[in-house]
């Protein structure tokens, strides 16, 4: 038997995912905070606490993520594009392509059938094309997050606005919205801009289908509705996208104890 | 200075609108009066000339219209004058709003206008002109007549923009028109912010602000990026003498200074305003108006 953990360390969210013997047991995710080493720990032992593990049972803990140096109690760590690789095809085995967007940087990763990382483009230096941009708008546009998506998938066109960086939508929201312009056209205008930034890191790595998605911005109905259209292909998405680099990270530890047995 | 909204927050961001007029000129006895009126996404300015001169100008916040901003700043450099729209014989409008300057009777790029008020403003030696406005920031090279010879233009990104000065001093809870000052009142230059995106500089500035550092050195490191990024912007057009800085951001001498010493250059000083009414701020529909003049007069010839 092999009980191995991955935790993912992400700009805003850690997440622990515990698998035993190829099968996740427990997926627990909290804001990382003013305190993100602890919180990952509470977070762990929170986790092993709802699948009735004790500690000294989980054989390997690999860490992953933008903090992934926080996470003092690993073994050993792996890097998000290792771990997407690793994911998307344990999720979808025909994966040729993962696309990972969070909440402040994206970024797509090429794979083989074995889950192994052969090449990747990230963007992490613009809000624009991750997770804060929608958030941002939610606050301008007054709507809440998990609204958005849903509302704009009611428009048949998109308001035209200055898309390319999030400072200036959002003062082209508030234009926009004192000229009246309904919120659902804004809110497509959103994920159509995000959709085009996202779909050009793709190409510029050379897209192969099958091309799964995760991420917490993979929640979203009305990004997924938009990059759907704009890549012109259907994308897979794990039933819980948000846990898909620790369940990675889960994957490489329980690889990683195989080993030292 | 304490500025206010309606729901008595205070806006850092806010700056003030002003309207000034040349004294000991009179438009009577003018012969030919044009008007420049460059809408950008952050001010509008108007400027009324007569025979080529400075006569009176506007400069004021881009409201959500293109065109309503454009009546209302026009109608403003106007105001008290007895000047009215007819009055005037040619308009030209420039910026980002220029297809929507209703009056104008013909648009023309901002860049050129640029190129052309610069040359105005301190003369025919300006060879390099930094344009920082509210969401763009240009580099652009010109001649001695003041065409435009080449240029790099950023205006895909807040980074190094008015705008992105405008999102840190309200963080700061600076007003926008201290920023520069009090950037400048570090003891010892820090390390520049290292995030390129606004949003992320923030976050980044929230985190300085948590380790202790002071306002001020925080306000010095992102000044001092946005400095760093625009002497690139130079640097790739090449910088030759003499070197102007116009647009909104020609007034935050902490943003000037740095880029001066990292150019190692100093640029040209700006005119006594009250005395020329030579503008930096308004270079842009300076540049329109003396467009407006030549396109009047070539008008009358044909």
């Amino acid at each position: 038997m092999v009980v191995s953990a991955g935790v993912d360390m992400g700009t805003q969210r850690v997440k622990v995912v515990i698998i035993k013997d190829g099968k996740i047991v427990t997926q627990k995710q909290n804001y990382s905070g003013f305190e993100p080493s602890k919180v990952a720990e509470q977070t762990f032992n929170d986790a092993l606490k709802t699948a009735n593990i004790s500690s000294e049972e989980v054989q390997h803990i690999t860490a992953t993520g933008a903090g992934v140096g926080m996470v003092l109690f690993a073994n050993s760590t792996i890097s998000m594009m290792g771990a997407d690789a690793k994911a998307g095809t344990y999720f979808f085995p025909t994966a040729k392509t993962v696309i990972d967007i969070g909440a402040e940087d994206a970024r797509a990763v090429k794979c083989d059938e074995n889950g192994v990382m052969i090449d990747f483009v990230v963007n992490a230096r613009c809000a624009a094309g991750a997770g804060t941009f929608i958030e941002a708008m939610g606050r301008a546009l007054e709507v809440e997050l998990e609204d958005i998506g849903p509302l704009s998938l009611k428009a048949e066109r998109a308001s035209p606005i200055n898309a390319s960086c999030v400072i200036f939508a959002e003062s082209d929201v508030v234009s926009l919205i004192h000229k009246e312009e309904p919120k659902s056209e804004i809110a497509r205008a959103i994920f159509d801009a995000m959709a085009e930034r996202v779909s050009s890191m793709v190409h510029r790595l050379g897209i192969s289908p099958d091309v799964v998605l995760v991420g917490g911005v993979a929640k979203d109905v009305g990004f997924v509705d938009s990059l759907k259209r704009r890549l012109g292909m259907e994308i897979l998405i794990p039933e819980e996208p948000l846990f898909a680099g620790a369940v990675g990270a889960a994957l490489i530890a329980a690889r990683r104890a195989q080993r030292r047995q | 200075m304490k500025l206010e909204n309606n729901n008595g927050k205070q806006e850092y961001w806010r700056w003030l609108e002003y309207r000034k007029q040349m004294p000991n000129m009179t438009w009577k006895d003018a012969k030919i009066i044009t008007a420049g009126v460059d809408v950008g996404s952050v001010g509008s300015k108007a400027v009324i000339m007569l025979d080529g001169e400075i006569y009176a100008w506007s400069v004021m916040r881009t409201g959500s219209n293109s065109s309503d901003s454009a009546n209302k700043a026009l109608g403003w450099a106007i105001e008290d004058t007895g000047i009215s729209l007819k009055d005037i014989h040619y308009i030209v409008g420039t910026g980002y709003g220029r297809v929507n300057v209703p009056m104008a009777n013909r648009a023309i790029t901002e860049i050129a206008c640029h190129a052309k008020g610069a040359n105005y403003i301190w003369g025919p030696s300006v060879r390099t002109v930094l344009d920082v406005g509210g969401q763009d920031v240009k580099a652009i090279r010109c001649d001695d007549t003041g065409k435009v010879v080449s240029f790099l233009m950023n205006d895909k990104c807040a980074a190094g923009t008015g705008r992105g000065m405008e999102v840190i001093a309200d963080l700061l809870k600076i007003p926008i028109e201290e920023v520069g000052k009090v950037s400048l009142s570090v003891a010892e230059e820090p390390e520049p912010v290292s995030s390129t995106c606004v949003v992320f500089a923030k976050t980044e500035a929230v985190g300085l602000l948590r380790k202790g550092w002071t306002k001020e050195k925080v306000l010095a490191a992102y000044i001092r990026a946005m400095a760093i990024r625009m002497t690139e912007l130079i640097e790739k057009v090449g910088c030759e003498k003499d070197f102007v800085i116009t647009g909104g951001q020609s007034k935050n001498i902490g943003l000037v200074e740095r880029v001066e010493n990292i150019l190692g250059l100093k640029r040209l000083p700006v005119p006594d305003l009250d005395k020329s009414g030579r503008d930096p701020a308004s270079a842009g529909a300076i540049g329109a108006a003396l467009f407006a003049k030549a396109l009047f007069e070539k008008s009358q010839r044909s």
